[in-house]
């Protein structure tokens, strides 16, 4: 790859962001730690009756991976517009809507990958029925890239001002509702044995919605947020 | 001018004002830089002089008047890399080494022809702390980490913003050769700066900014 092409770049900077991620492991295990304490809790708080337990399981494993995507979103930009990495990135030939996806990519890699991973091991705790358990992967697989792609539009939108982390919570948690609707209604009907492809597609289309708009309006907003 | 009239300057403001809240920051300015051309903008505290860095990079919007880039009006969208800025945020990453910070921006700009990571870091003297986490680097080393970036990349205009701060006497020398280096090459380059300048290549251009 030819330095300064498209795709080195993308390469240069997904490899910087993990790089990054990699030299803080601390921060990536923060989320898997919150979802393993928070799913622990559970059924010593509700009573350990199986059943009760397997009906729950799957909305209780959304909210607890939505959270933890909420925990780590807030530093998606911030790090590199007080660096002055930003303006590096304003600058550089290729699109910013581009490079904002990379950067985006990057971080679902290092706060939902994880998740992702240890996501059927809490469900297990929570006696999800094994069949449910592709259904549940699949889902995780196809809403967290979307709150992702949410989430980085929020954060670029409060990026401007220094104590967004409020602000971020209250905007992402409507946008967020529906994504869950939707992955919870799959395992709903996976585990009643009904179809459950109609809304695992509903989250495909909006993940594909957002996979094209969100990098736009990230480096639309992130563009409001420096010119300040 | 010293270029004939059908050359279009690398970089030209145009009765270029900048207002906040309706107060005028500086301006209405108009210069033009040539390839070859070094231009010391000068002024006092909080007389506009990143913020108008500021606006030359795009990132603000110009209340008045324009910027132009090769005679082209100049946007975000069509720098394509021409241009890049150091300003008092030296964009470098702590946790990351010079040469992964370099990389960075090779990956993104390209890479000057005839040059090299390695290359860069001797020059600017920081051959032994390639590999040290910029974190661990002091003041004066990290600014030097971030002038490499300046000489790694094919950019043609340079707009430093305080490039001689936290440098020691050989520092500022290195950021006048590089300058000069630059100017050889047929870049241009608009430098702020609130203390004395002089360049072995003469007196520079000098853009005044009133408070």
């Amino acid at each position: 790859m030819t330095p300064g092409s498209t795709p080195a770049a993308c390469a240069a900077l997904l490899r910087r962001d993990l790089t990054l991620a990699w030299r803080r492991r601390g921060d990536i295990a923060m989320p898997v730690l919150y979802a393993v304490i928070v799913t622990t809790l559970f059924p010593f708080a509700i009573g350990p009756e199986p059943a009760l337990l397997a009906r729950i399981a799957g909305g209780v494993v959304f909210v607890i991976v939505l959270l933890a995507i909420l925990l780590s979103l807030d530093h998606l930009f911030r790090g590199d517009i007080e660096d002055g990495s930003m303006e590096l990135l304003m600058l550089a030939p290729q699109p910013l809507a581009l490079l904002v996806g990379m950067k985006i990519l990057a971080h679902w890699i290092t706060s939902s990958l994880p998740l992702i991973v240890v996501a059927p091991v809490l469900a297990s705790m929570l006696k999800l029925p094994p069949e449910a358990m592709p259904v549940l992967v699949v889902a995780l697989l196809l809403s967290t890239p979307l709150l992702c792609l949410l989430g980085a539009v929020l954060v670029a939108l409060t990026a401007g001002s220094k104590r967004s982390g409020m602000l971020l919570a209250l905007m992402l948690l409507p946008l967020c509702v529906p994504v869950v609707i939707f992955a919870a209604g799959a395992l709903a009907a996976a585990q009643e044995g009904l179809p459950w492809v109609a809304p695992i597609a509903w989250l495909g289309a909006g993940l594909a919605m957002a996979l094209v708009l969100a990098p736009l309006a990230c480096a639309a907003a992130l563009r409001i947020a420096m010119d300040t | 001018m010293t270029s004939p009239p059908d050359n279009p300057a690398l970089l030209e403001a145009r009765a270029l004002c900048f207002l906040r809240q309706d107060e005028p920051v500086f301006g209405p300015i108009d210069f033009a830089l040539h390839g070859g051309e070094i231009a010391l903008v000068e002024g006092d505290n909080g007389s506009g002089k990143t913020t108008l860095m500021r606006v030359l990079t795009g990132m603000l919007r110009p209340g008045e008047g324009e910027v132009l880039l090769d005679g082209a009006p100049f946007s975000l969208d069509t720098v394509a890399g021409a241009v890049v800025f150091l300003g008092h945020h030296l964009g470098l990453k702590f946790d990351m080494t010079p040469r992964e910070n370099l990389r960075l921006a090779a990956g993104l700009y390209g890479l000057r022809s005839g040059t090299d990571e390695n290359a860069v870091l001797r020059e600017v003297g920081l051959a032994g702390y390639e590999d040290e986490p910029v974190r661990q680097l002091s003041a004066g080393q990290k600014k030097r980490a971030a002038l490499a970036r300046l000489l790694l990349l094919p950019a043609r205009v340079w707009l430093l913003d305080e490039p001689y701060a936290n440098l020691d006497r050989e520092g500022i020398v290195l950021v006048n050769r590089l300058l000069e280096q630059h100017a050889a090459r047929g870049g241009a380059a608009l430098v702020t700066s609130h203390g004395a300048v002089s360049f072995a290549g003469g007196e520079p251009r000098r853009i005044r900014l009133h408070a």
